[in-house]
């Protein structure tokens, strides 16, 4: 399946390659390198690509690209898929995915991709099997080797392996039990000029943190499990008993995982936390520009509104900006003409505003049309969506265990056109 | 054969250890490689961490593709290395240069086909892998020989390996096809989860065309697939859609029928051959297609995403028409995820979705493009929404559409202004609409945007011409600022055949023309001979000369073409003696009504892929394609997946702990008190010494027991107190035949029992002979060890002795006389007043045998004879259980040691390797108490010698294949010898 990796960097070097079959030349990537030349962006280069004897399938994450060379007919999100999940993996062992923590580690991510296929073909991809087997570098463990020799590397099978609950490791213990979920929902949102919504939806996810001793069996109810419209699980959710009682009852991996993605069904209208008075103008003449932004407050279900962010992708033509921001700080870079208005809490009494003149270079036509604005936001101790957790059981161990939830919303791709 | 090969490899290590030294030596004085050179040296190191060091530093090198080959000979010998990291990253770097290098690549292989015998799974699992990816065609037997052995293997996870390792062989030598499909035939009935999905994967590379192979696991695997990990999910989901479609017939003729009498059918489905209405006969889906399309649906909730699209094409290739919308939300849920992953599920939506409208339509809004979409998924987003477009949303999309026109991407705006073509020629109510929201963009600054709204209106106007001449006006007016080429083609062209709606005006642009006519791009002056020639059979009067003038510049134009396209253009139009026949026709073959283009989609022809595949992606048929065949008209025979052995379906996850904890708590207690009953059992069952059960004699013999129940607190459930109250009890039964026995019992009860037993001696005992009868004169004197301490004298071993009248007259007074050596201290039995014929009685006696094996002879007399016996005890009995902990085992192990140590490996039968056999084995020879172990391999067992009370440590440790350590640990070194020999005889008998 999978023939080669290739690991590139953003301005096009290799910098790591691996071959789980023959070794094919790296001169093959660049039918890849031509492509980038062409899209330009790095976003935009197409993630199949084909060559006169291979095909390319690239994923583009943390400024790196991550290129598999493929043979014969695959699925190709199967290749994505397991790109991504190498990409994980690396970040769950070493906190990032970036060249320089690939190459200070080279060694743990080579044995890391030995493990993960075999032939081309995921051979172990479960992060509890994985650090069974390669335990993840940390700095005392690897003065200890140093002196001692000893390995990073177990010799025996891992135990999840071979059980039919393979996302845990068995035998595990801790002094202090405990379970934390974090519901956390985003609102995708597209608003026009006017204000009025033009598409909206609610994307949640259930992050959990689960140290428990033993073989744990965990359940975790809703208050209002119906407005769950589409979900996706963990491999460990039974998803039997989902569909007959709507709770999740499921065995969970050690350390942190995502239980579940759910999509809250559109028909519930979606609260839009703030609103935008915007206006943007070009002149005809005079080559500049006017930019007047106000936020405040629609919908916010009585939560303070923080980490507040306006992001505007600025035409070409806009050489600078001179600003002023009653609340928060800006900055233009000139590279990328990217705007970012950096404004953090949202105080109702006096709304943030931003407001001054844009400088467009001299002879260049007026910009056909305004950038649209893309807002972050976040908002503690809030499900958007009005999901409850209502309770958590353990059984299969004695003990009493700490638990948790906490809700955030976020914005998700929340675009205001103007 | 395998023994040979190994032989055979270990003689070319000897060779080419030599060579490849003395090679290797030269090649570095060639190459100097002063880093390498350092390398080497650490990698000949004897340091263990100076080794891993080089090996790590030779994998960096590996992985920033640097070459490191000269290294081989020095890496190579580390194959056999302990260090398990060390030998990882030696295996990465074989599997990389063994290629390069068959001949020192041969020198591992010995190590691998030993480690392929290692008793740790992922050993032989690890060596499987690596022995496979050696890509040197000369060990091809070798590797051949290991996965059939694998494939066999007791662990699931080492055949997993083997079906990977079938797959590698397979490319690098194909020639071993056969053998392999036997391989993979066989591990296709592996009942495993683990190996399922790999297994599936060496049947798509190996023989995908043999479809006979899948039958019989054909509901096995559709079990499965819910446990099966997530990858092998995907490649068992897309074999089985390929599988169904050869054998199941198609459930969508009849969905027609379905869909258009809808509520008969619905009403009428049960009368239905009764009326005789429908004119084929009624589909009925396959039992095994329903399985299918059932045990599939569930993992459209994975994570992953391979998964959801794996299923998703799957329904869409197999299942009924009205049962592929089931897939849709999850599709838009994909659209979520990572950039590439949307890339590739809105390509294939958009295939979906020329077909399907109705599926996606509901999620119109999903596919609303935002300005931080990267180019290939607007134009995706783009794609989908002109093919969900209808009467009835036309508005709103053509709303957002307005927006993506404004768009700063203007290649993104071009596309748009397609699609806006595109839905006015499908939605006929639209069309004026869209024309005139065209024609606004006509005086859009941006020249991409008005050119390609040329292109679209002149595709639009060619529909409906009639209607429209002042676009064509207004578009002619345009022409002077457009400067694209394409657009200005268009214009041209527009003119040409539209040339008499618009009479005044062309002629005039062919004017305009006929200045710039040698500046202009290569289409443009292609349009412009066409409008000439067309307006010069229209219109000679006016254009005769401009035409003249323009087909001389095209005469001598630098393009082939364009020179060509004049000369054809005047022999066609401008009649000569040479043009014949063909200039009559001129106007028919230039100004023929010209059929309207089809703006359609350019995922029209995708659905000749299977969705989901690389080449639907690539929409090109790409190496190793398996074709999707149609249904077939007539289903084949379905008894082919008939299995003997209907397998249970299995749960998804395992079942939960909650039912069944409450219920191995019940379980504990009622164990524990069937173990006290069979304890009680056997012990009663073992003393023989007395015919009646304890229950009973206790009933009979209450009142004799009374006083000494209470010190055993009979309340009290601890088993070792209920142990002891067994022993008080049969001690007393037999006893009790006695005429002193109240005497005994006071005794008893005053002297402390000496070592508390923890394991009754479950063995039956052992009766020797003692007396025949024939030599007896009648008399018959069995005799055992009833292992039980003495009541007489602690030092004494205590006997009993069953003696029986086997004359016809009675026999009195039986007692014991003489006794040799006479220092031998025996306690007697009380004589025997008067023993009947055919009866018999039992007595205990006790003696001392001074911790030696020496028989105790002693004479049995009665009233008139007198017999020489002896009693020759095994060794074994001259010892008292003793309790401990393995602790203190241990610690007085440790005391006797050197001198105090006797040990033996030992065989054992096979049948004595479980504990429980050990035990009983053990205990039937040596009268020795169980030391409780926390090691599994290990058995303790600990006992004192009866008369000096010195200690004796057993320890029995298990070793591989039923050999075993037995080591005895005591200060009387004879008796552990003897005890050596008696225990070795014992557990080697099964």
């Amino acid at each position: 399946m999978i023939h080669s990796l290739f690991l590139i960097n953003h301005t096009g070097d290799i910098f790591l390659e691996k071959h789980w079959k023959s070794v094919i030349s790296r001169s093959v990537c660049d039918y890849f390198f031509e492509a980038k030349e062409k899209a330009g962006d790095p976003e935009n280069v197409p993630p199949v690509l084909q060559t006169p004897h291979h095909y390319l399938i690239t994923i583009y994450r943390g400024k790196l690209f991550l290129l598999s060379v493929i043979q014969t007919e695959v699925p190709p999100l199967f290749v994505i898929e397991f790109l991504h999940r190498v990409a994980d993996t690396f970040q769950d062992y070493f906190g990032e995915c970036s060249e320089g923590v690939i190459k200070d580690n080279v060694v743990t991510v080579y044995e890391l991709l030995e493990e993960m296929l075999d032939n081309g073909f995921p051979l172990a991809t479960e992060s509890n099997v994985l650090k069974e087997m390669i335990k993840p570098p940390n700095i005392l463990r690897s003065v200890v080797n140093t002196l001692t020799g000893s390995s990073n590397v177990g010799d025996t099978l891992p135990t999840g392996q071979l059980s039919n609950i393979p996302w845990r490791r068995a035998g595990v213990k801790y002094t202090n039990n405990e379970a934390y979920f974090d519901v956390i929902e985003e609102i995708d949102a597209i608003l026009d000029k006017s204000g009025t919504t033009v598409f909206a939806e609610i994307q949640g996810v259930i992050e959990a943190c689960v140290r428990l001793t033993g073989m744990p069996d965990l359940t975790l109810s809703f208050m209002n499990p119906r407005l769950l419209d589409d979900v996706s699980f963990h491999p460990c959710v039974r998803f039997k008993r989902w569909e007959a009682e709507r709770v999740l009852s499921f065995i969970p991996p050690d350390g942190n995982f995502t239980l579940m993605t759910y999509h809250v069904s559109s028909q519930n209208l979606v609260a839009i936390p703030v609103y935008v008075k915007q206006s943007i103008s070009f002149f005809e003449s005079g080559s500049c520009g006017r930019l007047d932004i106000t936020l405040g407050p629609k919908q916010t279900m009585g939560k303070m509104v923080e980490g507040l962010t306006v992001t505007i992708h600025m035409p070409k033509t806009v050489l600078s900006a001179n600003l002023t921001a009653t609340q928060g700080n800006y900055t233009y870079d000139l590279a990328t003409k990217v705007l970012v208005w950096d404004i953090g809490k949202l105080n109702p009494q006096k709304l943030p505003n931003l407001k001054g003149s844009l400088s467009v270079q001299a002879g260049a036509p007026k910009p056909e049309e305004n950038p649209s604005l893309n807002i972050g936001l976040k908002i503690q101790q809030l499900a958007i969506s009005g999901l409850k957790v209502s309770r958590l059981d353990m059984y299969g161990e004695k003990y009493k265990p700490f638990k948790g939830v906490k809700y955030v919303t976020k914005a998700g791709k929340f675009q205001v056109r103007t | 054969f395998f023994s040979r090969s190994r032989a055979y490899s270990e003689f070319l290590n000897e060779i080419l250890i030599c060579q490849c030294l003395s090679s290797a030596k030269l090649r570095l004085i060639v190459f100097s490689g002063l880093r390498n050179e350092d390398l080497k040296e650490m990698l000949e190191s004897n340091k263990e961490s100076h080794k891993l060091e080089a090996m790590k530093r030779v994998v960096g090198l590996i992985a920033k593709g640097k070459n490191a080959s000269e290294l081989f000979p020095a890496v190579v010998k580390n194959v056999a290395s302990k260090n398990i990291e060390l030998k990882k990253l030696v295996y990465v770097y074989l599997v990389r240069y063994a290629e390069e290098q068959q001949d020192l690549a041969l020198l591992s292989i010995s190590t691998f086909q030993r480690a392929l015998k290692d008793p740790n799974q992922f050993i032989r699992a690890s060596a499987l892998r690596v022995l496979s990816s050696i890509r040197v065609p000369i060990i091809v037997p070798i590797m051949m020989l290991a996965i059939k052995e694998a494939a066999a293997d007791l662990s699931p996870y080492v055949r997993k390996t083997s079906a990977h390792a079938i797959q590698k062989l397979y490319s690098l030598d194909a020639d071993q096809k056969e053998q392999l499909i036997e391989v993979i035939e066989k591990l296709l009935k592996d009942k495993s989860t683990l190996v399922a999905g790999s297994v599936v994967m060496a049947f798509e590379e190996v023989c995908p065309d043999r479809i006979d192979l899948i039958h019989k696991n054909y509901r096995k695997l559709c079990n499965l697939l819910v446990d099966v990990e997530e990858w092998g999910q995907v490649v068992i989901i897309s074999m089985l859609t390929r599988y169904a479609r050869t054998q199941f017939t198609s459930p969508w003729k009849e969905d027609a029928v379905f869909d258009e009498n809808n509520e008969k059918a619905f009403y009428d489905s049960d009368s239905e051959e009764k009326k005789g209405q429908t004119e084929s006969k009624p589909y009925i889906m396959d039992p095994d297609h329903r399985l299918l399309l059932r045990n599939t649906k569930p993992l459209l909730q994975s994570r992953n995403t391979a998964v959801v699209m794996s299923v998703a094409q799957l329904y869409w290739h197999l299942a009924p028409k009205h049962e592929v919308s089931i897939v849709t939300k999850s599709l838009v849920r994909l659209l979520r995820s990572h950039r590439e992953v949307q890339y590739i599920v809105l390509q294939n939506i958009a295939t979906m979705s020329i077909q399907r409208k109705g599926m996606f339509e509901p999620f119109m809004k999903s596919f609303y493009v935002r300005s931080t979409d990267a180019t290939h998924i607007k134009t995706l987003k783009l794609e989908i929404l002109t093919n969900l477009a209808n009467e009835a949303n036309i508005s709103t999309i053509l709303r957002e559409f307005q927006t993506y026109v404004k768009s700063q991407d203007k290649a993104f705006a071009a596309a748009t202004i397609q699609a806006i073509g595109r839905c006015a020629t499908n939605i006929s109510e639209v069309t004026d609409t869209c024309l005139n929201g065209l024609v606004l963009l006509l005086s859009n600054r941006d020249e991409t945007v008005v050119a390609e709204s040329v292109v679209v209106i002149k595709k639009l106007l060619q529909t409906q011409p009639t209607q429209h001449s002042e676009i064509i006006k207004h578009m002619a007016k345009l022409f002077d600022n457009i400067t694209v080429p394409m657009a200005r083609a268009s214009i041209l062209w527009l003119m040409g055949e539209y040339c008499e709606r618009v009479p005044k005006i062309a002629p005039d642009v062919l004017r305009k023309m006929a200045k710039t006519f040698t500046t202009e791009e290569d289409i443009v002056k292609l349009q412009t001979v066409n409008l000439a020639a067309k307006l010069y059979l229209t219109n000679s009067k006016q254009t005769k000369l401009l035409t003249q003038y323009i087909l001389n510049l095209g005469k001598y134009d630098q393009n082939y073409d364009i020179r060509d396209r004049t000369r054809f253009i005047r022999q066609l139009i401008v009649p000569n003696e040479k043009s014949g026949a063909l200039n009559k026709y001129a106007r028919r073959i230039l100004l023929a009504p010209k059929p309207a283009p089809v703006l359609e989609s350019a995922f029209k022809d995708r659905d000749r892929f299977q969705l989901g595949t690389l080449s639907h992606s690539l929409n090109i048929k790409a190496t190793g394609y398996q074709e999707l065949s149609d249904w077939p008209a007539v289903a084949p025979d379905q008894s082919v997946r008939n299995v003997e052995v209907i397998e249970p379906v299995k749960e998804w996850a395992p079942l939960v702990g909650k039912a069944k904890q409450p219920k191995s708590d019940d379980k504990f207690y009622s164990d524990e008190e069937e173990e006290k009953d069979e304890e009680e059992s056997e012990s009663s069952g073992s003393d023989d010494s007395s015919s009646s059960s304890s229950s009973s004699s206790s009933s009979s013999s209450e009142g004799l027991f009374y006083d000494f129940m209470l010190p055993c607190e009979l309340h009290d459930t601890d088993s070792t107190s209920l142990l002891s109250l067994y022993l008080f009890i049969n001690l007393l039964l037999c006893l009790s035949a006695q005429s002193q026995a109240v005497k005994v019992m006071r005794r008893a009860v005053k002297s402390p029992i000496r070592a508390s037993v923890t394991t009754p001696s479950f063995s039956p005992v052992k009766t020797y002979e003692l007396l025949h009868h024939m030599s007896g004169k009648g008399l018959a004197a069995k005799y055992h060890f009833p292992r039980q301490p003495c009541l007489y004298q602690p030092n004494m071993v205590a006997v009993q002795v069953i003696l029986t009248n086997c004359s016809d007259h009675s026999l009195e007074e039986i007692h014991i006389g003489d006794r040799s050596p006479a220092s031998l201290n025996i306690h007697c039995f009380n004589t025997i007043e008067r023993l009947e014929p055919e009866a018999s009685v039992t007595v205990s006696m006790g003696i001392d045998f001074s911790d030696s094996t020496q028989a105790a002879n002693f004479q049995l007399c009665t009233k008139t004879d007198q017999f020489s016996v002896s009693i020759q005890p095994a060794v074994g009995e001259l010892l008292m259980p003793s309790s401990m902990t393995e602790e203190e085992f241990c610690k007085d192990q440790g005391k006797l040691l050197g001198m105090n140590e006797t040990s033996a490996t030992i065989t054992m039968a096979t049948a004595n390797t479980s504990s429980l056999a050990i035990n009983k084995q053990l205990l039937s020879v040596a009268n020795v108490g169980v030391v409780s172990s926390s090691q599994n391999n290990i058995h303790r067992f600990a006992g004192r010698t009866v008369s000096s009370g010195a200690l004796v440590l057993v320890s029995l440790e298990l070793r591989e294949s039923s050999t075993a350590l037995l080591t005895i640990n005591t200060e009387k070194s004879i008796m552990a010898s003897m005890l050596l020999r008696d225990l070795k005889q014992a557990l080697a008998m099964a």
